[in-house]
């Protein structure tokens, strides 16, 4: 029920590059899994309010008070490519 | 004496307490047994030898002034290595975090320095806590101690391995779907997966955070009951971490579960459970009803959808979770390409082993626009319906139990369907759904393989399962047994 088309469009939504061979592979990975799945759509669920985690708490809020971070430096440590304290990442635009 | 790496967590604690032996010994034994039984097994990632005889001097300080000792002041403990420790490679198992060093311990590490352990090593997991065997693990598979041709489960796999071979006296492992409690029933070990908030996320590399929780591994309830009371606890730097005080957790060891009322859930009885796991089962229910507890059936009626709505939610949470491995911040990064987007896709294509791909996969797909009512919010709806079961269960019942896993340990290789590894969880997975607490123990043998017996208690009712677990362990003796042929 997942072509090769939608294996692509979703590896593009999560930024996830795949060779030829792994879209076939997610192609009837996917389908296989997902054909397991759909007892899902059995269960009735009329009435009911989805949840999104396990705690019993809501609106965890503190106080906005300024503290000490990490410096750069250290933050930096595991970088691969940095210059004057920033992340160096490669153009994000184009040249107009 | 025995073997030094034999000894429990509260009989060493007691023998360094009256200096009969010294922390720095017990960590050299501990060490050997590493150099002895590592090329076997690899357990770990990486082995802290220096670190470990490091803070084992230090432990022996603070033994001899007699100060601020607590139960696990120079113990020897291994770290499974999705848990960040302060400039100490953390690779949660995958390439993409291959050399990462973290900048910071987590909040669970703190403690346990505070506490005064000795870090032995980081233990070898499934990629991002993703499997149930280890063979996701980007570096090596870890075996399992009692048959090296066998898998220890995973994700958690390493820290059990660890333990059930004596290169540690206990350990810490993360549980999104099982992954404590999985490997803690393949290998002999009390596995404890606490009540969601319990324990501070705070360090601990995320795959699903409504999930995820740490939790200890020992090789009896005594010891889990320590190494639980030192890493549990309010941290305001996890926002869903708990301000319930926490339970004495030893002191609830009464060794009597007289009139406990302990629920046995139908569905769990389920077709795939080996016949051999069913009845070591079913013995020790038997067992624990001699003991004097109350057994009764109980119903869980959406329990078969446990696994379908977990592996909508995990993978969904965890394609958000692993968006932050962009090649950029810190880890692995492709660098032969000036494009950036292809940077980004080739990062993680060559980043990402296969089982964490296919789960960013399953999530994206959920999550994405035509498919999100039908998958994502249909699976939170059942969530919900899960965790009611649980609600009315324990109006009724103290403790349910279950096996912890339809199977015993498998052979490496022997499982290749992805959807069939998933259902290794089928039985620990609606725990993490409805945020309860729960423990494997050894429940017994089949065929000279450990069968695990797992034990469900409501929210922050830690007490309840281990008080049964250290009753049922006084009555048996499954979990004094070695591997023999390691």
């Amino acid at each position: 029920m997942i072509d090769r088309e939608t294996v692509k469009n979703v590896a593009r939504l999560a930024r996830l590059g795949l060779s030829e061979e792994e879209v076939d592979t997610f192609k009837n990975q996917l389908s296989s899994i997902l054909g397991h799945i759909q007892i899902l759509q059995e269960a009735d669920v009329s009435g009911v309010s989805p949840v999104a985690h396990a705690s019993r708490l809501t609106n965890i809020t503190r106080a906005d008070v300024p503290q000490l971070s990490y410096p750069p430096e250290v933050l930096l440590a595991n970088a691969p490519d940095q210059e004057d304290n920033f992340l160096k990442v490669n153009a994000v635009l184009e040249d107009a | 004496m025995a073997k030094l790496y034999t000894l429990s967590i509260h009989e060493a604690a007691e023998l360094l307490r009256q200096r009969k032996i010294s922390s720095v010994e017990l960590t050299q034994a501990h060490l050997d047994r590493i150099r002895e039984v590592e090329p076997n097994v690899n357990a770990f990632t990486l082995v802290t030898d220096d670190l470990a005889m490091k803070q084992a001097r230090a432990a022996d300080q603070r033994l001899a002034s007699g100060e601020n000792l607590h139960p696990l002041t120079g113990i020897p403990i291994a770290i499974k290595d999705v848990i960040c420790t302060k400039h100490i490679t953390t690779t949660a198992g995958s390439r993409i975090l291959e050399n990462f060093k973290p900048p910071y311990d987590a909040a669970v590490m703190e403690r346990l320095h505070a506490a005064g352990i000795v870090m032995v090593g980081k233990t070898n997991m499934d990629e991002f806590a993703m499997g149930s065997s280890t063979e996701h693990s980007a570096f090596f598979p870890t075996r399992n101690p009692w048959d090296l041709e066998r898998t220890p489960g995973g994700s958690s796999g390493g820290s059990a391995a660890a333990v059930a071979a004596g290169m540690a006296m206990g350990s810490y492992g993360s549980d999104t779907g099982g992954s404590i409690r999985q490997p803690g029933s393949l290998c002999n070990l009390v596995g404890l997966k606490p009540t969601y908030g319990r324990v501070s996320r705070f360090g601990l590399i995320a795959f699903g955070s409504s999930l995820d929780q740490i939790g200890p591994f020992a090789r009896n309830t005594r010891d889990a009951a320590i190494l639980l009371q030192a890493i549990a606890g309010h941290d305001p730097r996890d926002a869903t971490s708990s301000l319930q005080p926490v339970q004495d957790y030893s002191a609830a060891l009464t060794s009597s579960i007289k009139g406990l009322r302990i629920g046995v859930p139908e569905e769990y009885w389920v077709e795939g459970t080996q016949p051999a796991v069913v009845k070591v089962v079913r013995q020790a229910i038997e067992r624990l009803r001699d003991l004097g507890a109350e057994i009764s059936l109980v119903s869980l009626p959406h329990t078969k959808y446990g696994v379908a709505a977990y592996y909508i939610i995990a993978p969904a949470e965890a394609s958000a979770n692993l968006a932050r491995y962009d090649g950029v911040k810190y880890g692995y990064s492709y660098r032969d390409t000036s494009e950036m987007w292809e940077a980004m896709e080739k990062t993680r294509e060559f980043g990402f082993g296969a089982e964490v791909k296919r789960r960013i996969m399953l999530g994206t797909y959920a999550l994405s626009a035509g498919y999100y009512d039908a998958y994502y919010i249909r699976a939170q709806k059942i969530r919900a319906l899960i965790a009611q079961d649980f609600e009315k269960a324990f109006e009724h019942f103290d403790v349910l139990v279950s096996p912890a896993c339809p199977t015993v340990a498998f052979k490496l290789g022997e499982i290749s369907d992805p959807y069939q590894m998933y259902l290794q969880d089928v039985f620990t997975i609606p725990a993490n759904l409805a945020g309860i607490c729960g423990v494997s123990i050894p429940g017994g043998f089949s065929e000279g393989l450990p069968v695990g017996l797992q034990l469900l208690g409501n929210i922050f009712r830690e007490d309840s399962i281990l008080r049964t677990a250290d009753a049922f362990e006084h009555d048996t003796d499954y979990h004094k047994q070695w591997p023999g042929n390691l």
